[in-house]
C-alpha cells in the first residue's frame, strides 16, 4: 500500500508542479492566445493531479485530504522530476519544457490505461485525451520556433541544450516503482523509452533543432531530491496554507 | 421535451430515472447557461435507493471548475424539493462530445457556440486547418482556427473569415 501511495504521489506531483510553473503565465503568456493554452494545459493538469491525490488520499486510513496532500508537505516530501521545476526563463524554454513533458505523458498514460490498478487505469483513461491535445499544441509550437526565424531557432535550441540532461530521469523507476511495475500496476519504463527517444528525434529533426550529446542526466526528484527552484515554488503553491493553516474558502 | 427519450437510453452506460428528470431538467452548465446538465451527458446515474437519490456525474475536462458548482446545484434543486441526495464524481467511462444530446447541440449553435465534429473531421479542423468548422453567425465555412485553447477548457477559438465574427467551438472529445 505505500509504494502505491508514493507511485500516485509521484504522478500526481509532476503535474502539481507543471501546473503550477504553467500558472504563473496567466497574464503573463507572451501573446493572449498562448497565455490562455498555457493555462488550459495547467487547468488539465490541476484536475489530474486531484483524482491522484483524492485516490492517495482514499488509501490512508487518518483523515489526510487531497489538500493536505497538495499544500502540507515539505520539499523532500515531493516526487516530481526536476524537469517541471524547471523556470519559465523565456517562451522557448516553456514550450521545449512542455513538449517533453507532454511526449512522456502521452506515452505513460497509454500505458497506464491497462495497469491492474483500476482506479488509476480510470484516471489515465480522462487524463489522455487531454494529453493527446496537450502534446499537438507544444509540438506545433516546436516546428514553429524552430524552424522559424534565426531568433527563435536560437532560443528554442538552447532550451533543448539546457533540458534534455533533465529527460533521463522520467525513464529512471524508483525502487518502490520498480516493485510496482513487477506487479503490473506502474508503467513499464523502459518500454516506452524507446518510443519516446524515437518520437521526439523525429519532431526535432522536422524543426531543424539537434539533441545535445549527453551521456550525463540530472536525477532526484524521485527521491526528494529537488533543484533550487523547488523552494520558491512550494513558497508561492503553500503560503495561504501555512500563513493560515486549515484556511479553506 | 421531445428529446428526453433519448437521453436514457441513446448513451451507454447510462441511467436515469424518469421521476428525477424534472428535477435535473432544471439545472443549467454554470459556464454555458443555455445548455442543461442533462444536455451535455455528464449525468452518468440518477437512481433512488431507499428515500435517497444518488447521482454519478462524470467530469468534461478533469479540471473543469463547473464540475463542482453542478454538484452544488443539483444538491441545492434536491433539497428545495426535500429529498436527500449524494452526489458522486465518476472517471470512467470518460465523458466525450458525443454524449451531447441533439437538443443539447441545437442550444450550442443558437447560442453561438460551434458544436463538435466528428473525431476524424475535428482533428483536421484543430490540426490541420482545414475550413470545415460553420460560422455561427453567418453560416460561412470560410472559418479559420485562431487558438486550439479558448475561454474554457472545452472550447477552441475560431474566426469567420467572411463575416469576420470570432466564435467559440465545442472541441471534439472521444
Amino acid at each position: 500500500m505505500k509504494n502505491l501511495k508514493n507511485y500516485i504521489l509521484q504522478i500526481a506531483d509532476n503535474n502539481l508542479i507543471l501546473g503550477q510553473r504553467l500558472s504563473e503565465l496567466c497574464g503573463h503568456g507572451p501573446s493572449l492566445e498562448t497565455d490562455i493554452a498555457c493555462t488550459n494545459i495547467a487547468l488539465d493538469l490541476l484536475g489530474q493531479t486531484r483524482s491522484y491525490y483524492q485516490y492517495a488520499a482514499s488509501l490512508e486510513n487518518d483523515d489526510v485530504t487531497e489538500d493536505d496532500l497538495a499544500y502540507q508537505r515539505t520539499e523532500r516530501e515531493y516526487k516530481n522530476v526536476l524537469l517541471v521545476e524547471y523556470p519559465n526563463k523565456h517562451f522557448g524554454y516553456i514550450i521545449m519544457r512542455q513538449f517533453l513533458f507532454d511526449v512522456f505523458h502521452q506515452l505513460f498514460l497509454t500505458e497506464l490505461l491497462s495497469s491492474k490498478d483500476e482506479q488509476l487505469a480510470a484516471i489515465a483513461r480522462k487524463g489522455i485525451k487531454e494529453a493527446n491535445y496537450h502534446v499537438s499544441f507544444s509540438g506545433d509550437w516546436i516546428k514553429r520556433l524552430g524552424d522559424g526565424t534565426q531568433e527563435s531557432h536560437e532560443k528554442v535550441q538552447e532550451a533543448l541544450d539546457a533540458l534534455w540532461s533533465y529527460t533521463g530521469e522520467l525513464f529512471d523507476p524508483s525502487e518502490y516503482e520498480k516493485q510496482l511495475i513487477e506487479e503490473g500496476i506502474a508503467v513499464n519504463l523502459e518500454k516506452i523509452k524507446p518510443i519516446y527517444l524515437e518520437r521526439v528525434s523525429k519532431l526535432f529533426a522536422e524543426a531543424t533543432l539537434t539533441i545535445p550529446e549527453t551521456k550525463w542526466f540530472k536525477k532526484g526528484g524521485k527521491q526528494g531530491v529537488h533543484t533550487e527552484h523547488m523552494g520558491y515554488i512550494l513558497a508561492d503553491l503553500q503560503y495561504m496554507q501555512r500563513t493560515y493553516p486549515n484556511m479553506s474558502w | 421535451m421531445g428529446d428526453l427519450k433519448n437521453i436514457t437510453t441513446t448513451n451507454t452506460g447510462q441511467n436515469i430515472d424518469p421521476s428525477l428528470i424534472p428535477i435535473l431538467e432544471e439545472i443549467s452548465d454554470p459556464e454555458i447557461p443555455v445548455l442543461k446538465i442533462l444536455d451535455m451527458g455528464v449525468v452518468r446515474k440518477a437512481v433512488w435507493q431507499d428515500d435517497e437519490v444518488y447521482i454519478n456525474l462524470t467530469p468534461t475536462y478533469s479540471g473543469c471548475p463547473a464540475m463542482d458548482v453542478m454538484a452544488d446545484d443539483i444538491t441545492a434543486a434536491f433539497e428545495k424539493e426535500n429529498i436527500k441526495v449524494k452526489v458522486k464524481l465518476v472517471l470512467s467511462p470518460a465523458w466525450t462530445t458525443d454524449w451531447i444530446t441533439p437538443r443539447g447541440r441545437k442550444a450550442l449553435e443558437e447560442y453561438g457556440i460551434a458544436t463538435p465534429l466528428e473525431e476524424h473531421a475535428d482533428k483536421e479542423a484543430l490540426l490541420g486547418n482545414k475550413r470545415i468548422v460553420k460560422c455561427t453567425n453567418c453560416g460561412s465555412l470560410n472559418t479559420t482556427m485562431v487558438s486550439q485553447f479558448g475561454s474554457t477548457a472545452c472550447k477552441a477559438l475560431f474566426q469567420c473569415q467572411d463575416c469576420q465574427e470570432p466564435f467559440d467551438y465545442f472541441k471534439c472529445l472521444k
